[in-house]
């Protein structure tokens, strides 16, 4: 950084420190700048302001113990995380899950992601400059939350997925009331198109904004929204179905331009088709046990490896197990893709005005817990 | 489809590995020879090799498992290809990997502590077909360098910091192995097994 500041006198650049404390960028992220002027000649994110080690704690801990570890990481789609984990160990320990606690689980995964986007959507568009989208935002997702707290107790840190199956049971009011919910935000998205998506303003920012090609997102390894937006088709339940996923009828939307509308565009359609999602396991909702019938009480998966990667909200995450035969990980990896879409960022944001990185970097999805782990 | 085309790609290696040894010690040049070789000289030269490997192996103290890319249950393990290579090929696998447009999902580390050894571990996938491979390298744990593949996944950047911090792997020839997640004036690896807070 030493030798670009002093390369040229004719272009003098200057170093400008966004964060750790920004409105936009969602946390504790913070980004070394190296400008000229207003343009973006260098930008090294900054990481491990909430570095909390989860890895470490999953060697420490048992299987079990760690499970509300996996809420704390990404905690807007925490149940996603929640999936992923204990999807790895039952792969491990070959637990099986009866298909009833398979469909909460998707069930519920896909509330979680709605409500992940819904939360989205309204701090990107805050970012832009945008406040009363985040209200509306705000008011949909919140009837996720009490959709949600009725099932797993929780509003935000979910820990509802066990090992062979999930905690509790789903009833009437919960089947009726997502139901609603469904109807409701089918009347609202309409809304958000006309008041936020055909915006002028919101087009100008976003069109053609931080363009992301497609082996750009490959060499990074970007996932989920960030790679769909630059025509990547690709998306873990579908191209490695696991759960029960491979039972529902629904679209991968995948736009080719590899801008940032591209990327807000993604999202705004995924919210649909985790709708459709959610209204056909609720129709095909199979009675029967929500737990394993004898889950064993301490698991001990054989040893070796195992990887098991579900698709969140921002990308798909992994887990990878290395068991040494006992009651906790030898070692427990955790694939966040949020890490690996931000470390685009840097060759992404390059030339740039500040202002639009700021558009592209709210475009990435970030969530800064999940990042550092 | 994927998978044996990839297999027998990678598969190449291992004639370097068995043939390294004898002649020269390290071969900088093996990128060179994987291209130039065709897929068909390849495919010979592989059988030519593993019946010549077989009777050295034994000869060695300790014969290791067959040579070459192991087909996985996927359904157990979540992967497809199980590549074990010395430090010194994971930079022709990785740019086997990216003519195949695999793209690269996630790179660590494992502490084997009582082989005295640390394990690398780099995570494949491709976006078009399901195929994961998995490329793992063993290192001397006092010692633990292996060259960076960071040119050719610029992903691998932040992973293999990740890595270092983490480990202590040296990834040589990475342009900024600073830490990452760890505080930047920090000289300890947390997930080594004998990492005491």
């Amino acid at each position: 950084m030493n030798g670009l500041l002093q390369q040229d006198v004719n272009q003098e650049t200057f170093v400008l420190n966004l964060g750790p404390q920004h409105p936009a960028t969602h946390g504790v992220l913070r980004v070394k700048l190296v400008m000229d002027g207003e343009y973006i000649v260098e930008a090294e994110p900054v990481l491990g302001y909430i570095h909390r080690m989860h890895e470490k704690m999953g060697e420490n801990r048992t299987w079990a113990q760690f499970l509300p570890n996996c809420g704390r990481m990404d905690y807007l789609s925490a149940l996603s995380y929640n999936h992923g984990y204990v999807a790895a160990v039952e792969r491990a320990a070959g637990i099986e899950v009866p298909e009833r606690a398979e469909y909460l689980r998707v069930i519920t995964v896909e509330l979680n992601r709605i409500s992940s986007h819904l939360l989205w959507f309204g701090a990107f568009v805050l970012d832009l400059g945008g406040f009363t989208p985040l209200l509306y935002a705000f008011d949909d997702r919140e009837q996720i939350l009490d959709l949600l707290e009725s099932v797993t107790g929780s509003r935000l840190t979910y820990c509802y997925f066990r090992f062979g199956g999930v905690y509790n049971d789903i009833d009437d009011s919960f089947i009726t009331g997502t139901r609603e919910f469904i109807k409701r935000l089918r009347r609202r998205l309409p809304m958000y198109d006309a008041l936020v998506t055909k915006n002028i303003i919101l087009i100008k920012r976003l069109k053609d904004i931080g363009p992301i090609a497609q082996d750009m997102a490959r060499r990074y390894g970007a996932t989920g929204p960030v790679a769909r937006g630059s025509g990547i088709n690709f998306d873990v339940r579908r191209h490695e179905p696991y759960s029960v996923y491979s039972e529902f009828d629904f679209d991968i939307p995948v736009y080719q331009e590899g801008d940032s509308m591209a990327r807000y565009m993604v999202r705004m359609d995924e919210m649909e088709q985790s709708m459709r999602i959610i209204e056909q396991a609720l129709d095909k909702l199979p009675d029967g046990p929500i737990m394993a019938a004898k889950p064993p009480k301490i698991i001990k998966p054989a040893k070796g490896d195992y990887y098991h990667a579900v698709e969140a909200a921002r990308g798909s995450f992994g887990v990878r197990i290395v068991s040494d035969g006992s009651n906790s990980a030898y070692r427990l990896k955790l694939r966040s893709p949020t890490y690996s879409n931000l470390s685009l960022f840097d060759e992404a944001s390059r030339g740039m005005l500040l202002p639009d990185a700021l558009a592209l970097m709210g475009s990435l999805d970030l969530v800064i817990p999940e990042i550092d782990r | 489809m994927l998978l044996a085309k990839i297999k027998e790609a990678l598969n190449s290696l291992y004639e370097d590995v068995q043939e390294a040894p004898e002649e020269t010690p390290e071969t900088p040049e093996t990128e060179v020879t994987v291209e130039e070789t065709s897929p068909e000289a390849q495919a010979e030269k592989s059988k030519s090799g593993e019946q010549e490997a077989g009777p050295e192996a034994e000869a060695a103290a300790e014969p290791p498992p067959p040579p070459g890319p192991r087909e996985k249950d996927y359904t157990k393990k979540g992967y497809h290809l199980d590549v074990d290579l010395p430090p010194e090929k994971v930079v022709a696998a990785a740019e086997i990997l990216n003519r195949e447009n695999f793209f690269i999902e996630a790179i660590t580390g494992v502490d084997w502590i009582d082989e005295q050894q640390l394990e690398v571990v780099y995570d494949f996938n491709h976006f078009a077909q399901l195929c994961r491979v998995v490329i793992r390298s063993r290192l001397d744990r006092n010692n633990p360098e292996i060259p960076t593949i960071s040119h050719i996944y610029q992903g691998a950047n932040w992973h293999e910091r990740e890595t270092h911090d983490f480990f202590g792997i040296i990834f040589t020839g990475h342009p900024n192995l600073e830490p990452l997640l760890l505080p930047e004036d920090a000289d300890f690896h947390p997930l080594l097994k004998d990492f005491k807070a």
